[in-house]
């Protein structure tokens, strides 16, 4: 694991997560640092059907409001963004969302690679791509992309993860500058954030 | 791996907009790109060997366009926007017109015209509309009219109706003929199916009904001002426009002449001409 200087000029974290990532999302959320500067874009795997209830059991513990944007919506700093259910969540280049209903993408409906790689081709080496517990292999080829560009990857310590099918695909898929465990991940984020302070 | 950028984007859009007339050039970035990649993916060409194809054999453009657009659907998309409208919308539409018109723009295979008319069946209604469902796409029209579904996409369409409570099985509504769902034709009575292009086609007629539900989200907001344009004058006064549940128009010039009838399900209502 190398040591990254960190620095201020990050525009946007981006997370994906399936079986098994609740959690740690949870966690995440509810230690954010106050006034967190950057949007965290989150693509989690979950029920094809139903539309409701998600956002509201993310946000109960979170700092922030979570919530499902509208296609063309803006991205706002220091917003929480989940994909809503059915649709894959895309980020376009004048920094607003784009959704759609395409075909599954890795068997899914939100993909998280649609999400990590469209975030990856706005946001360049601006980004923070990170990867938890999942079951399949969704977010592998998103992370290759954000890796490709110059983003910063994490994924979560794989022994840590219910299932550790997804961090290991991106793990193999490409160079991955740090594992960590949801702890680590929590306190890589107030590290950036006081970089902004 | 395959990648393209945004100026070749641009080239293929402006291509076939100068040699075939359909204008992709306002289509939103993200899910373009996707498409046509997935069509260079699927057809092994470079740019240059689509640009070629595309100039070189004109039939190719129809497969381009089924490949191109997002033709996923199904039926009784979101169960609680076809309650509202079997108890909320129709009902306010018939207290003023026993027979009235519906536009399905952007109809896809038709799995939600059927949709629409199984709920007008149920409700007694169905020889009081007239409906026009139009698409872009010649071959996906085509699949429509025949109202015939792989048997493995009725699961879904199944729990979809159930929780949209319709009145009979779902099952009564289509036969199983060698794996594909056969849906009934009289249900598809008064519904004419066209070609019809949102982007550069003119408005044909008036409705008390349109829906257009996830067709806007894969153009960007200047054609999406223009399409709203379009669908406020082929709409009757207090005529009422369906979008997607994760659409929103409140951007758009015309917005104020609509009024917000149910936000959660995105149903809006003209109320200035
Ligand atoms: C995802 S489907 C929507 C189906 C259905 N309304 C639903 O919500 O399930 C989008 C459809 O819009 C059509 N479409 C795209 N651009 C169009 C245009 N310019 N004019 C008419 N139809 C268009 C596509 O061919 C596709 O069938």
């Amino acid at each position: 694991m190398k040591k990254i200087s960190l620095n201020n000029s990050y525009k946007a974290v981006v997370i994906g997560g399936s079986a098994g990532s609740f959690q740690g999302v949870v966690k995440i959320l509810a230690q954010l640092p106050k006034g967190f500067p950057l949007p965290i874009i989150m693509c989690l795997h979950r029920l094809k059907h139903v539309r409701n209830g998600f956002v509201e059991a993310l946000s109960i513990k979170s700092v922030v409001q979570v919530t499902e944007p509208h296609d063309k919506e803006n991205i706002k700093k220091g917003s929480v963004y989940l994909a809503p259910a059915n649709y894959h969540m895309s980020v376009e280049l004048g920094h607003s969302f784009a959704l759609s209903t395409e075909e599954m993408v890795n068997n899914s409906r939100p993909a998280i690679d649609i999400t990590l790689s469209s975030c990856a081709f706005v946001y360049k080496e601006k980004l923070v791509g990170i990867l938890l517990s999942g079951a399949n292999k969704d977010g592998a080829l998103g992370m290759k992309h954000i890796h490709d560009r110059n983003g910063l990857t994490i994924v979560q310590e794989p022994t840590e993860c219910m299932i550790d099918t997804m961090p290991k695909a991106a793990l193999a898929a490409t160079e991955i500058d740090y594992v960590m465990k949801v702890d680590q991940i929590v306190e890589f984020l107030k590290e950036l954030d006081k970089q902004y302070r | 791996m395959l990648d393209i950028d945004i100026a070749d984007l641009k080239r293929i859009s402006e291509f076939i907009y100068q040699k075939y007339h359909y204008d992709f050039r306002n289509y939103a970035m993200s899910s373009f790109k996707r498409r046509v990649l997935r069509i260079m993916e699927l057809k092994k060409l470079s740019v240059e060997g689509l640009l070629k194809k595309l100039n070189d054999s004109p039939p190719f453009i129809n497969e381009f366009l089924d490949e191109l657009t997002v033709n996923v659907t199904e039926m009784f998309r979101d169960p609680s926007f076809w309650r509202v409208m079997r108890e909320e919308i129709l009902p306010a539409i018939m207290l003023n017109h026993k027979q009235f018109k519906i536009w399905h723009a952007g109809c896809s295979s038709g799995e939600e015209v059927l949709s629409m008319c199984i709920m007008l069946k149920e409700m007694g209604v169905l020889h009081d509309v007239t409906m026009i469902a139009t698409d872009l796409d010649v071959n996906i029209l085509e699949r429509a009219k025949a109202a015939t579904y792989p048997i493995k996409n009725m699961e879904l369409n199944e729990k979809n109706y159930i929780r949209f409570q319709g009145t009979k099985s779902f099952k009564d509504y289509y036969q199983e003929e060698n794996g594909m769902a056969v849906f009934n034709k009289d249900l598809l009575m008064n519904v004419s199916f066209r070609r019809h292009d949102l982007v550069v086609g003119d408005i044909f007629n008036k409705f008390d009904l349109i829906l257009c539900r996830n067709v806007m989200i894969y153009f960007n907001q200047t054609l999406q001002n223009e399409v709203l344009k379009k669908f406020h004058e082929s709409l009757f006064k207090y005529g009422y426009l369906a979008i997607g549940s994760k659409e929103s128009l409140i951007w758009c010039d015309y917005a104020n002449r609509f009024i917000v009838v149910n936000n959660e399900e995105k149903i809006y209502k003209k109320i200035k001409d």
